[in-house]
């Protein structure tokens, strides 16, 4: 019983943080309550006997995610954008579709997942940090190394994207540059020869 | 103990609101949040399963879903503020145009 007051208060918050969410007129607004939102979900994830996911969607997702978000959402200045609507009849058939796509969802959980089948956390330790931990470095050892590569290649990427447009005072800067030592180099020929002879 | 279908229910709403922010919100950010949203929800299937199936594999699932997030929205962010630059807005209704 106390189980299910614990789902049912976690969900709602939830499920309400992610309406906030979707009709927040404010982009800031919305970030915090999908915050919110990534928290509950971590204590279902706790309820459910996943401890290290939990953990991971708190630091991961509410920490570091959400935080570049607020951080573009404020370098851009975008919390609010001016009302345009260019495809008049894209938002009632926006709506329809994804109320199909729930009606399918829910008919497809209703009618064919056991009704009877509940989750019970195992008497054994289950999905402990160390065991996911050995699992991570040994059987999905390969999967882990190509997420590494995949993390390296977004980095570089992101980089690429955000400097392109200084390209230009880039190439002129390091023209500059190229100049100077090319002017400089020769005063340095020069003026070794002399101190060699005040060496000598 | 709670019914293995409460928690694929809520996963649906939630993979449902996620899908209603992308369709009905113009803000790219907003949008970008939503597909978190939808992550979101089915990593809680993801978890809900593991633990009924008594089986490791869809935490790990789970673990890999949240790095491709991270990739994911790094670059999407970068390509935000890139749009921004050359645009001056985050309004998917003005990208309409595939040249600059």
């Amino acid at each position: 019983m106390s189980a299910l007051i614990f789902f049912f208060t976690f969900a709602l918050i939830a499920v309400g943080a992610a309406v906030g969410m979707l009709f927040s007129r404010n982009a800031i607004y919305a970030a915090l309550l999908l915050i919110v939102n990534f928290a509950s979900v971590a204590f279902l994830y706790l309820s459910l006997g996943a401890p290290f996911i939990a953990l991971a969607q708190v630091t991961v997702y509410a920490g570091a995610i959400m935080v570049l978000f607020l951080f573009v959402i404020m370098l851009l200045g975008a919390e609010r954008l001016p009302p345009s609507q260019e495809l008049p009849w894209q938002r009632p058939l926006g709506i329809v579709l994804a109320f199909l796509l729930l009606i399918e969802a829910v008919y497809g959980i209703v009618f064919r997942v056991n009704s009877a089948a509940t989750l019970s956390l195992p008497v054994v330790e289950f999905a402990t940090p160390a065991e996911i931990g050995s699992a991570l470095f040994s059987t999905y050892l390969l999967p882990f190394e190509i997420t590494s590569v995949l993390l390296l290649v977004a980095v570089v990427g992101a980089i690429v994207l955000t400097r392109a447009e200084g390209g230009a005072r880039r190439r002129a800067l390091v023209s500059q540059i190229t100049q100077a030592v090319a002017t400089e180099v020769p005063e340095h020929k020069a003026e070794t020869p002399e101190e060699e002879k005040e060496l000598v | 103990m709670v019914p293995l279908s409460y928690y694929l229910m809520l996963s649906a709403v939630m993979f449902f609101l996620g899908v209603l922010g992308v369709m009905l919100r113009r803000n790219a950010i907003i949008i970008f949040m939503s597909l978190e949203l939808m992550f979101n929800a089915a990593n809680l299937a993801f978890v809900a399963f593991a633990l009924y199936y008594h089986s490791l594999s869809g935490q790990i699932f789970v673990f890999f879903v949240m790095t491709v997030a991270a990739a994911e929205v790094a670059v999407g962010l970068a390509l935000i503020v890139a749009i921004f630059r050359t645009k001056h807005s985050i309004n998917v209704d003005q990208l309409s145009s595939l040249k600059g």
